[in-house]
């Protein structure tokens, strides 16, 4: 699918579209949406607000597109964005340079990442359970850092990731556009893609082809845990403290949403990291939408849930098959899948 | 003679005798049965929850809309009883049966669109949430008789323990929970998706009618949790009961029921429950440690646990390759 130019954008027209149709009912309750203005060094408007308030999510559905293409999935983000959070903090808080927060929180997320991945690699856990072990500890852990208090700190450099400006654009939105080209740059331009596709598809044909597959797994985990603390520490500058309650809390699900936005299957395989970004960007455009319409915000997870349920309709294997039958002519051989339920029923009666 | 399937459960309650030795040793006066009524009083809905949870993830399955549940079902008691005059128990018998619906129409989409009950129960969590939210925002408190005379419900232990109410409903639901795991075709089916759909598909059972069961009794135990949840509290609040799916499914593993479904006991999860809560009382008992102390105790047995089932699950398949046609009793 992903490939020569015209096949990649066939993959995110999809996305494209609903953007559009999100940002054009931005526009309907909200006439000024797209203008933006410069002033005093930086660029305002509510498309750049779309754009910064996006990063974290966005961050973290780089990592997950991976970790979900080779059949798994990552619960612990939201929290370990707070251990990489708490642990900029802390650093800074000592003073030490930002430079060296920014490595230490990193550090910590690669930590979780190691640990998760081993988990999922090397013991051969379910994803969904060696991830929630660090999603139920990493708050405690977190915590243990800040000692339960919300760090803060008034460190230049480090409150420049989250809140600065570089070259008039905010910094959280250089950042993910920034990684996410490198990743999909590194992803695309090696065979390292592919390998992670062999992977989601069958693991152990994948072996069996000579895949080092518990060494990839590990990367994609590591590399998942690499987004999270970069997103836990742009989230903790943004605020000027680390608040190990809070940081990232349920993010976990917004990254997951996004990437099932961007078209990618959760059974794993074929991934386009470009169209989960763009689901980033829908997810963060319907919030703008609430906000701006006035809608009470609580209206959001209603919004969310129905956004899932569709998406859930569309990929479903039975109605892409009914799809299928629809668009095809004449009498068709009678696949042994379809009747199943009510042969059953029957057969239960 | 003590069968491989059943060590979980035995080391789960191994694990809570010593802990509860652990902290009678620190605390003696652990022991009283002040302590023990009021470990059931306040794990009652998390309890009740965690029976629904412990039959999703038999049957191989995951339910995160349940911390949802319960604060709809809070919210939607205390608004009911606020701006009606309808009688508590004719507003238990409506929000049991919204529950036990929803749940049922998650399990329905499960089966007949073939996705993962992860992201569908997520979509679910979504919109409980969601209209819980869109009923009330603020903490509605609940005063009506009805909730005063079930809250004075209780039997007084000679040495001062009260066993509520709640607790009681707690441990009736787990045992029904245990005869219907263990005695009825409903339980037996439950099992056999769990040890593999695809199989119990071609055994001819009734996969669509089981699911849809087991979801449907996963939300309408949900419902049941919000009721107590809602007589423990005295009120309704959307921002309640946040996590909670988390801490039962955490509660069901540590009581010994195997993740990829079709092995566990409801009863493991009783003891998954005491223990949680166990640690809760120690911290609370000890007074220097800081409460998120809980969190990183219950991550590291959840840890301990999966690598106990791995393992096993490991020591079955070497013993599987060694003795052809041997089959795992379930």
């Amino acid at each position: 699918m992903i490939g020569p130019k015209h096949s990649t954008f066939k993959r995110i027209l999809p996305q494209l579209l609903i953007l559009a149709a999100a940002l054009a009912i931005n526009l309907v309750v909200f006439p000024d949406f797209f203008d933006i203005d410069f002033r005093n060094g930086r660029l305002f408007g509510n498309l750049i607000d779309v754009l910064n308030r996006a990063a974290p999510v966005a961050i973290l559905c780089v990592g997950m597109t991976l970790v979900i293409a080779t059949r798994g999935i990552d619960l612990s983000v939201g929290a370990v964005m707070a251990i990489a959070g708490a642990t900029s903090a802390a650093v800074v808080v000592e003073g030490h340079g930002w430079v060296t927060a920014l490595l230490a929180g990193l550090g910590a997320g690669a930590l979780c990442g190691l640990w998760n991945g081993i988990l999922v690699a090397v013991l051969k856990i379910q994803p969904i359970v060696a991830t929630l072990v660090l999603m139920v500890a990493g708050r405690g852990v977190a915590q243990l850092i800040t000692e339960g208090k919300i760090l803060t700190f008034s460190n230049e450099g480090l409150i420049h990731l989250g809140a600065g400006v570089v070259a008039g654009v905010p910094t959280p939105i250089l950042i993910w556009m920034a990684l996410g080209a490198l990743v999909i740059f590194v992803v695309r331009r090696t065979a390292l893609g592919m390998l992670i596709e062999a992977i989601g598809i069958n693991e152990r044909s994948s072996r069996l082809a000579g895949i080092n597959s518990r060494v990839l797994l590990v990367c994609v985990y590591l590399v998942s845990g690499l987004c999270a603390a970069l997103a836990g520490v742009i989230v903790a500058a943004d605020i000027k403290g680390a608040d190990a309650n809070n940081a990232g809390l349920w993010l976990e699900l917004d990254a997951i949403l996004a990437v099932v936005i961007g078209g990618n299957s959760l059974l794993g395989g074929r991934f386009s990291i470009l169209a989960s970004l763009i689901g980033a960007l829908i997810i963060q455009s319907v919030n703008s939408v609430i906000l701006l319409s006035g809608m009470p915000p609580e209206f959001n997870l209603v919004i969310k849930a129905l956004l899932i349920l569709a998406i859930l309709v569309i990929q479903s294997p039975r109605i892409s098959y009914l799809m299928y039958m629809l668009r095809a002519s004449g009498p068709q051989p009678q696949p042994d899948t379809a009747p199943l339920p009510k042969t059953q029923k029957e057969e239960a009666q | 003679m003590i069968r491989s399937t059943h060590l979980p459960l035995l080391v789960t309650l191994a694990t809570f005798v010593l802990a509860y030795a652990l902290c009678a040793s620190a605390y003696p006066s652990m022991l009283s049965t002040r302590v023990v009524a009021n470990l059931l009083t306040d794990n009652a809905f998390l309890g009740i929850a965690a029976v629904g949870m412990t039959f999703v993830i038999l049957s191989g399955g995951i339910d995160l809309s349940i911390g949802s549940v319960i604060a709809f079902t809070g919210v939607f008691l205390a608004v009911v009883l606020r701006d009606t005059s309808m009688h508590p128990l004719v507003a238990f018998a409506l929000v049991l049966m919204i529950t036990t619906a929803f749940g049922a129409a998650m399990g329905a989409l499960i089966h007949y669109l073939e996705m993962p009950p992860f992201i569908v129960t997520l979509a679910g969590m979504f919109l409980a949430r969601g209209a819980a939210y869109v009923l009330s925002t603020e903490s509605v408190p609940i005063t009506h008789e009805f909730y005063d005379f079930l809250q004075g419900l209780y039997w007084k232990d000679p040495s001062g323990g009260r066993f509520r109410l709640i607790g009681g409903l707690m441990v009736l639901t787990f045992l029904v929970g245990i005869l219907v795991a263990h005695r009825t075709r409903f339980g037996q089916n439950v099992y056999a998706l769990g040890g593999g759909g695809q199989t119990a598909k071609l055994m001819g059972l009734p996969l669509a009618s089981t699911t849809i069961g087991i979801y449907a009794v996963s939300g309408g135990l949900a419902g049941l949790a919000g009721i107590v949840f809602s007589l423990y509290t005295s009120a309704g609040y959307s921002l309640a009961t946040v996590g909670v799916e988390l801490d039962a499914i955490a509660a069901v593993v540590i009581g010994g029921t195997l993740l990829t479904g079709g092995y566990g006991f409801v009863a493991g999860t009783f003891f998954g429950i005491l223990i949680m809560g166990l640690i809760q009382t120690y911290i609370v008992f000890d007074g220097t440690l800081s409460s998120w102390w809980t969190k990183i105790v219950i991550g590291g047995l959840l840890f301990a646990f999966i690598v106990l089932q791995k393992g096993l699950t490991w020591a079955t398949q070497a013993r599987r390759r060694t003795t052809t046609g041997s089959a795992a009793h379930s």
